[in-house]
């Protein structure tokens, strides 16, 4: 029995399949320039308008908002790749796609893996052709915090992708996505201090500041932000003496803190994206 | 036997939430035949596709494929069934070629194994010059033969299709009934797919006809219609009731009423055309002789018409999921 079924050679290879996948979502991004567009452009334009717009009204520890405002446009563009990932397993279940994948015989890990290491790519590019249109701001790093910012845009490509997956995974429309993105990827990317600065919690503080604080340091994406922040060599510390326009010290994680929080929001992100996507949904079965 | 079934199916039940899709239903399919499941929409044979395809596990009963069961040795079972979905499962994005190489990806083949195999599919499906070319731009027809090549890239034991002749011409569909042959015959194939079709079900080795999740009746195309014996009467009438109540007194016939028509299933069907029409002449709009049809072993084994939804459905077929009318009766 077991020899017949080897006759026609297939055997499961699952990380052959999961860089199939990763192939296909390059090619595909590609192929769709409104996206290159969008993902890139979008944030570029925002940054560059905000950056101008609020060059006045806005100094953070020294730093002019151009500057201040570098980690939190990566962020926005890792969001952004989110959402494309989000939007594409819509439209792969849409377009059919996705039926032949689930009936393949590979484990669901390789699907996810396949997925996300693609929008992670596509991410991690966009975002560090960004970093390199930084440099023109002044901002200067050694080849190997260069890697480790590669590194860095990479693992936090993977739990935003991760998050877009698990998101979306029960989703039949697109406009049901629309909900998720205005109620908790955009308000995600505004609480991650890289559009303004967690105010440091003290005793002077009001009960709104606590919340705001608790808010955006329970945000995994502030972590992200801040490290990349350090990475840049643009810590905004309590020990460097920064302070907001207001003149209250700001708050900010180490990057110790930061790496594990990164790392582990992505791995628990594969982790529950893997295991969602057991599950079958009302899409599937067209 | 050293040769398992293909599919082996007993006391498959399956529900979605109230509705009761898959009511106890056993099945056996044999290796090398073209099996057909014929049933209306909303019969219960999608659900068994899904089952089939490993797409949902089933809920009670006991499935197996090759005597690998489901859902235990799915991973054995995916490996070895091709499936061919009824929705299209292409990427519009990607090429005929890049298609294929994508599903050969995801099932461990490497290019030196898939890359003939593929020449020759495309060679085969008359999709040589279209390697090239997106699939979005395709024609439906081309793009289902790509469907079926890239089903078949693995070379799979037991090809799995729902609905294949969805969106195909007659001649698209011939050349795909060609193919099935030649793969049954030439590679040993199994092959089963489900069809709402009547006519495409009369070209299956061996059909099953399913209704409301059961199994209505399994044999040879033939073998059903030949069960009926002589032939039908379709009688289309005013007053359907009152003309089979008159038939049936004056020549001790039992008509039946379905659907609006008057049927009879009688041994000589040409000599009572004739006396049929002499008696009701003026009653009778139209009157039909037929040798007996997949559809009037569907109508003996469950009573009611396979296609339903007109307005004037006697009570048979009221109450039923509505499905489009697509042929004419016979």
């Amino acid at each position: 029995m077991a020899e017949a079924i080897t006759v026609n050679q297939v055997n499961s290879r699952p990380l052959a399949a999961a860089g199939a996948l990763t192939w296909r979502e390059i090619i595909r991004f590609f192929r769709q320039r409104n996206r290159v567009i969008a993902a890139l452009g979008t944030p570029l334009l925002l940054w560059g308008l905000f950056g101008t717009g609020l060059h006045r009204a806005f100094s953070v520890g020294g730093q002019r908002f151009m500057e201040y405002y570098v980690p939190g446009t990566v962020q926005l563009i890792l969001l952004f790749t989110a959402i494309f990932t989000t939007i594409s397993i819509i439209e792969d279940r849409r377009e059919g796609f996705l039926q032949s994948v689930l009936v393949a015989p590979i484990p669901r890990w390789s699907m996810v893996l396949g997925k996300l290491m693609g929008g992670s790519l596509i991410a991690t590019v966009q975002a560090l052709i960004f970093v390199v249109l930084a440099l023109t701001l002044g901002i200067r790093f050694s080849p190997l915090i260069g890697l480790a910012i590669v590194g860095w845009l990479f693992v936090s490509a993977l739990g935003m992708t991760g998050l877009g997956f698990f998101l979306a995974w029960r989703m039949n429309s697109v406009q049901g996505f629309h909900a998720i993105m205005n109620l908790l990827l955009l308000p995600m990317w505004l609480l991650s201090g890289g559009f303004f600065p967690i105010p440091a919690f003290d005793a002077q503080s009001g009960f709104g500041e606590l919340i705001m604080h608790w808010l955006m340091r329970l945000n995994p994406t502030t972590y992200m932000v801040a490290g990349l922040r350090r990475l840049l060599g643009g810590s905004l510390d309590a020990s460097t003496g920064a302070m907001d326009s207001a003149g209250s010290p700001i708050w900010e994680p180490s990057l110790a803190v930061c790496t594990v929080v990164v790392v582990v929001f992505a791995a628990v992100m594969f982790v529950v994206s893997c295991r969602i996507s057991r599950r079958t949904t009302a899409g599937d079965l067209l | 036997m050293n040769v398992p079934a293909a599919i082996r199916v007993s006391d498959l039940r399956h529900q979605y939430g109230d509705r009761l899709a898959l009511a106890g239903l056993s099945l056996t399919v044999d290796t090398g035949e073209i099996f057909g499941v014929l049933g209306p929409n909303g019969g219960g044979k999608t659900t068994l596709f899904r089952v089939l395809s490993t797409l949902i596990a089933p809920q009670q009963g006991e499935v197996s494929l090759f005597d690998l069961s489901l859902p235990a040795e799915t991973a054995a079972v995916r490996a070895a069934i091709g499936v061919v979905f009824q929705s299209p499962s292409l990427d519009p994005q990607l090429t005929v070629m890049e298609n294929l190489s994508f599903q050969a990806a995801l099932y461990g083949l490497p290019r030196s194994v898939y890359q003939p195999r593929a020449d020759l599919l495309l060679a085969t499906l008359g999709l040589s010059d279209r390697r090239g070319e997106f699939t979005r731009t395709l024609s439906g027809g081309l793009r289902r033969r790509v469907e079926l090549a890239k089903g078949m890239i693995h070379q799979p034991r037991l090809l799995l299709m729902d609905e294949p002749s969805t969106g195909l011409d007659p001649g698209a569909r011939n050349d795909l009934w060609q193919y099935l042959g030649q793969l049954r015959d030439e590679m040993g194939v199994t092959i089963f797919l489900t069809t709402h079709l009547l006519e495409e079900a009369e070209k299956a080795d061996r059909i099953a006809i399913i209704n409301e999740g059961v199994l209505v009746a399994l044999d040879r195309p033939e073998t059903l219609r030949a069960e009926l014996g002589g032939d039908s009467i379709t009688l289309e009438t005013k007053n359907p009731e009152d003309l089979a109540a008159r038939i049936h007194s004056q020549f001790d016939v039992a008509p039946s009423v379905l659907d609006g028509l008057v049927r009879l299933e009688l041994a000589d069907g040409h000599s009572w055309v004739p006396r049929l029409m002499e008696s009701f002449a003026a009653d009778v709009t139209s009157i039909r002789l037929g040798r007996p049809t997949l559809e009037d072993v569907f109508i003996a084994r469950t009573g009611h018409c396979f296609w339903n939804g007109d307005g004037n459905d006697s009570d048979v077929s009221a109450g039923k999921t509505k499905s489009k009318r697509r042929g004419s009766h016979g």
